[in-house]
């Protein structure tokens, strides 16, 4: 059983840190509240499920336009809906609930309620300690990884990078030393939606394409980015790793309560929150900036 | 202008006289999901049927079915299917009710019909509360019939009978080896009696049962509770699944490499679509199910046929349901003489009428009768991509159930 959980954790980590990244970059350092974000994804899905098995595209061709697709979708998103309110974060947050609600109805009336699949990239499983992992699951691993590394290279690397924190940490000073705020706000949520598309692309074929699969996946963010602590990308990493490891713990050690594993996972992460309302790594994040 | 007047009367006068020549019908369902689009087919179909060959003989005068498609919306809310059914009622003003699908929204819906005193034939709610509702308030409740499905307790007595089927084939196979049987049902009402008769029951049909998984029926990934099946050493999984959640462990079992073979209640598998939705990894997969290809009774292969060279793809049990629901009405209101609902309850108390998903007769709570000759339900397991029917036996089109290579 432990050979289960180190390795189904593991895996369900690296799901999870996927859609987390570009939300940690969005919500977490850009502090901008876009609850459309998983409606992306959810956009990214569809799209990849319309060019890859209706229009029978290739893998790598449907995903590519799917990413390509989504955000430049967003930035239009960006410059009608959110940056005519983008000084009222609760405005901000109304919009874009509103957008993702209307992405839903969108899908709904185009494809309907239907369930829809798509085809895994990669078919086929690794025995890994007697447990089956298939390689869609590794890819997604792989992704992520990757995904990580290049969202820490840009923020910290790059003069867009140090906008995007700078303009995070201080609107109005940012905008003093000259920089153009709002087009680091539409890049930084360009560059967001672009992870979430990507983890669109890789995701779905894991899990069933559908109007209000954005729903499920923005709680588990929004727990992930907050108990990792806001703007850190380690602490988004490590709380998907945790949300993923206390799941498969809840799965493995209560079979017949594995309905409460979102449950347990958003307990343990009120509880770290009382022990540290910054989150694991906030402070690490304020030393930081 | 005077005689504008009178001609316009006179048209209004018409019109009237046509609309009383219509028997009003409210087809109510999720119109965006699978449920609603099967529920309006059905319906559409046996209009087309009963217009066709002259209408409905009310009293000795021929009147023509009009449907009225109502959006219930009540897969996402309940309130949207009471203001569905509201509306019909008030501003259509319609003369029955037929349909449903969710038992929250239709137990809902059940009492709007009981306050306006309309007839409401059910065709997608098993929940037992509907039926047990005629039982305690007969006054009340009357104008309720479960048209489709059978109810939750039958239901369990069928599954149980598939999972016998499956377990004898299992021995047989397998040189009489006890097969091992994991549980999987989501966490809902509707699934607590079934899990409670599975784990008291299973024993005594000597199946060894090595543990329960209770997922959110709205779960995403069920990944780690088939790791867990798996290393139990399951040769069968009891589903006992109505949500989304039954495409994600279709598909999952088939992603692992489970040996275990999916035995039970699984509602997303009946559809036609479950094959592209489980990317086609759902290889053996089997549900209950309502209608197929095989010779319940007579009317079932022509419906079956009939429905999907026209809406190209095959029926649900919604759509049996709906179109049986009509056939029955035009049945007895044409044996009452009337359109008028008090006089039509004791008609269907008394109606046995042959259906395509069996013989249909109701019982005190106004649910199914289940048994031989009756309502059964069938089995169908997902083989290479098609659905094939494989209980109960005997009957004409049934096929052979298959278990994977061990």
């Amino acid at each position: 059983m432990i050979q289960d959980i180190l390795v189904t954790g593991l895996v369900n980590g690296g799901v999870y840190a996927l859609l987390a990244i570009g939300f940690s970059l969005i919500f977490g350092v850009a502090r901008i509240v876009n609850i459309a974000h998983t409606a992306f994804y959810m956009l990214a899905a569809y799209s990849f499920y319309t060019l890859l098995v209706r229009a029978e595209m290739g893998f790598a061709l449907a995903g590519i336009v799917s990413v390509a697709a989504v955000v430049a979708l967003s930035v239009l998103c960006y410059k009608l809906v959110i940056e005519p309110v983008r000084e009222h974060e609760s405005a901000v947050l109304i919009a874009t609930i509103a957008l993702a609600l209307i992405f839903q109805e969108l899908m709904l009336l185009a494809y309907g309620g239907n369930y829809l699949g798509i085809p895994s990239t990669l078919e086929g499983v690794l025995i890994l300690f007697g447990v089956s992992i298939p390689y869609q699951r590794l890819l997604i691993l792989a992704v992520a990884a990757a995904m990580l590394a290049a969202t820490w290279f840009l923020l910290y690397r790059t003069r867009l990078g140090l906008a995007i924190r700078a303009t995070a940490n201080d609107l109005e000073v940012a905008n003093l030393m000259g920089m153009n705020v709002e087009r680091v706000a539409m890049a930084t949520v360009g560059i967001s939606v672009a992870l979430a598309a990507v983890a669109g692309v890789v995701v779905a074929p894991v899990f069933v394409v559908d109007p209000f699969m954005w729903l499920s996946p923005l709680v588990t963010m929004l727990a992930i980015v907050v108990l990792g602590g806001l703007g850190s990308l380690k602490g988004s990493l490590i709380g998907a790793l945790i949300i993923g490891y206390v799941e498969a713990i809840t799965v493995f050690a209560l079979p017949a309560g594995a309905f409460l594993k979102g449950a347990v996972a958003l307990t343990i992460m009120v509880v770290v929150l009382l022990a540290r309302p910054e989150g694991l790594f906030g402070v690490a994040f304020e030393e930081e900036r | 202008m005077l005689r504008t007047l009178l001609a316009a009367a006179a048209a209004a006068a018409i019109a009237g006289g046509a609309q009383a020549q219509t028997v009003k019908i409210a087809i109510l369902g999720p119109m965006a999901f699978v449920q609603g689009e099967n529920h309006w087919a059905g319906a559409e179909m046996a209009r087309d049927e009963i217009n066709k060959a002259g209408g409905i003989n009310v009293g000795g005068k021929r009147v023509q079915i009009e449907l009225i498609r109502a959006d219930t919306n009540e897969i996402q809310s309940v309130p949207d299917a009471t203001n569905a059914i509201e509306r019909v009622i008030t501003r259509d003003k319609v003369d029955f009710l037929v349909g449903g699908f969710r038992s929250e929204a239709v137990l809902a819906m059940q009492e709007v019909a009981a306050d306006n005193k309309k007839l409401f034939l059910g065709a997608g709610a098993a929940h037992p509360q509907l039926g047990a509702k005629v039982e305690k308030d007969y006054n009340r409740f009357k104008y309720w019939f479960r048209v489709t499905p059978l109810h939750v307790g039958d239901l369990v007595k069928a599954s149980f009978a598939v999972l016998g089927v499956a377990a004898a084939q299992f021995r047989q196979e397998r040189k009489g080896a006890t097969p091992k049987v994991a549980i999987i049902a989501e966490k809902a009402i509707w699934t607590e009696g079934i899990v409670k008769a599975a784990q008291a029951n299973f024993p005594k049909m000597k199946l060894d049962l090595v543990g329960l998984w209770q997922p959110s029926a709205v779960a995403t990934d069920v990944s780690a509770e088939l790791a867990g099946i798996k290393r139990s050493g399951a040769d069968l999984v009891f589903t006992v699944l109505s949500g989304p959640v039954g495409i994600v462990v279709g598909r999952q079992m088939g992603e692992q490499q489970l040996a275990a073979v999916a035995v039970g209640i699984n509602v997303e598998a009946q559809k036609d679509e479950f094959w592209q939705a489980t990317a086609g990894k759902a290889q053996f997969v089997s549900t209950l199910e309502t209608v197929s290809e095989v010779e319940m009774t007579p009317k079932t292969v022509p419906f079956y046929n009939a429905f999907r060279a026209r809406f190209k793809k095959g029926p649900t049990y919604n759509a049996a349901g709906a179109y049986d629901a009509l056939h029955l009405l035009k049945e007895a209101i044409e044996k009452a003489g009337t359109t008028d609902t008090e006089k039509l309850i004791p008609v269907l108390e008394k109606t046995i009428f042959t259906g395509v998903g069996g013989v249909i007769e109701f019982d005190k709570r106004h649910d199914l009768i289940f048994g031989p000759g009756r309502v059964t339900g069938l089995a169908i397991q997902w083989q290479d991509g098609h659905k094939i029917p494989f209980w109960p036996a005997g009957v004409k089109g049934i096929k052979p159930f298959k278990l994977p290579a061990p």
